[in-house]
């Protein structure tokens, strides 16, 4: 654990998934790498269009797969706040002093799509929300590594019933300050571990985490917790998301 | 024709030589795309060098590993309930007794194991197989930990929860990753073995045969 730390201060700065972009890229003008095309055998790099379809038609497979296997009622583990990870780790596709500054007074929660109640929400009114609940819980990246922390806040289902979501939609939309946006299935949305968090540590939410509001899901993979979000949509349109546009796994459930 | 078919007996059922070789595809990209999933978050001081790897980045080759895994799955249970159901297993990996390997090993690392009737496994080569069949077994298990980690929390409470089954894993890759090298050799060193594992047949001679 300590030295994968070290590795991941060492990064520090240049933000991983900034280099996973990068690599991309290269990868992109590079075409399959030598290990993909010794595998794929008589298949030429032109045939990397079909593969790419098919690995993408296996995630969304994949996607339809854990649908049915996550339990709604199955919570994931809470932890003593002894075994909170200090520090904390930042992951963003930027660096940590780029994370967006919101303004407190002026910030407004846009609401759209199949929602009743549109009327944008003020942050002292958000704060007001009952009841708080705290949750200590792993947040596991798509990376491989896993931080346990401590978020609070209320119950996102809580919230969806009190704007009057069409509970019956198929998916819950984020866009976020930092231009980040990703979505999530109902069910999950519902989950009773899943909370829109204004606080980390028992603090306000610090910039980097994602001031002034969290949507915390401790059954998903760290990317699907959008953090500085700005606006939330119900919809039946299949929204995306910034990383999952590029390939990674829409459910990415845990 | 009836007396060359005399000449030959079966000694690799149809469903073993399919399932081996989606299995050996299977295996590998999983094991080149778990490197590049490995590389984003190393568990020791290295990295795969990324021409090792497959997916190009970390997103393709999650993409990669789980599309794999449903071909693991799949061809993995359909050998395992043959070699189970048909008697496979017993037939021809049982018994197996400590000493017996010892010694096989032995004779292996001399140079001097004999595999001349194709049709019986030596003591080192039915340890090998079984330990390859449980190291798939704790793979897939490990894996389903990594993959769902709050849905099979129980099952990864055998294995140090989330973080315990990376280890896990990792062990288990670095273990089966050993077996394909040994069994690779062995073929290479056994020449007359891989066309039977097409063929499924071997031609033994008239006094050997038993049908």
């Amino acid at each position: 654990m300590k030295r994968l730390f070290g590795m991941r201060e060492s990064l520090k700065g240049q933000s991983r998934p900034q280099i996973e972009k990068i690599e991309r890229r290269l990868f992109l003008r590079q075409g399959l790498s030598l290990g993909a095309l010794a595998l794929l055998g008589g298949c030429d790099v032109t045939n990397a269009d079909s593969v790419q379809k098919a690995l993408w038609a296996m995630s969304r497979w994949n996607d339809r797969v854990q649908g049915w296997i996550f339990d709604p009622s199955r919570l994931a583990p809470e932890f003593p706040e002894s075994a909170i990870t200090m520090p904390f780790p930042f992951n963003a596709f930027y660096g940590m002093d780029e994370a967006p500054s919101v303004d407190a007074a002026s910030y407004k929660l846009e609401l759209g799509g199949l929602v009743r109640d549109k009327k944008p929400w003020t942050l002292p009114e958000l704060y007001g929300l009952q009841p708080q609940v705290s949750q200590v819980t792993r947040h596991i990246c798509v990376e491989g590594w896993s931080a346990i922390g401590k978020w609070s806040g209320v119950r996102f289902s809580e919230f969806l019933k009190r704007i009057g979501a069409d509970l019956t939609a198929q998916y819950v939309g984020f866009k976020c300050a930092d231009k980040y946006y990703t979505s999530i299935d109902m069910p999950t949305a519902l989950h009773p571990q899943t909370l829109l968090t204004f606080r980390f540590a028992d603090q306000i939410l610090p910039v980097p985490f994602g001031f002034p509001m969290k949507l915390r899901i401790p059954t998903k993979l760290g990317f699907k917790n959008p953090k500085h979000i700005v606006a939330i949509f119900v919809t039946n349109d299949y929204p995306g998301g910034y990383w999952e546009d590029q390939g990674y796994n829409w459910f990415s459930g845990s | 024709m009836a007396k060359f078919q005399d000449q030959t007996v079966r000694i690799h059922p149809l469903v073993v030589r399919i399932t081996h070789w989606i299995n050996a595809f299977a295996i590998l990209v999983m094991i080149a795309s778990g490197w590049r999933i490995y590389n984003a978050s190393p568990l020791f001081g290295f990295k795969f060098p990324r021409d090792w790897t497959l997916g190009g980045w970390l997103a393709g080759a999650l993409q990669w590993h789980f599309a794999a895994m449903w071909l693991v799955a799949a061809s993995g249970l359909v050998y395992l309930t043959y070699g189970i159901l048909s008697g496979h297993f017993r037939r021809k990996l049982l018994p197996v007794t400590p000493t017996a390997v010892g010694r096989d090993l032995a004779a292996a690392l001399r140079g001097k194991l004999a595999h001349g009737d194709l049709r019986v496994y030596n003591a080192a080569q039915r340890a090998a197989y079984l330990g390859a069949i449980m190291i798939g077994i704790v793979m897939v298990l490990s894996g389903l930990v990594l993959w769902k980690p709050v849905q099979f929390y129980t099952l990864g409470l055998f294995m140090g929860d989330y973080e315990g089954a990376r280890y896990v894993h990792f062990f288990a890759m670095a273990a089966l990753a050993l077996f394909v090298i040994i069994h690779v050799v062995m073929a290479v060193l056994v020449p007359r073995t891989l066309p039977t594992m097409f063929t499924g047949r071997v031609r033994v001679p008239d006094t050997a045969r038993s049908d």
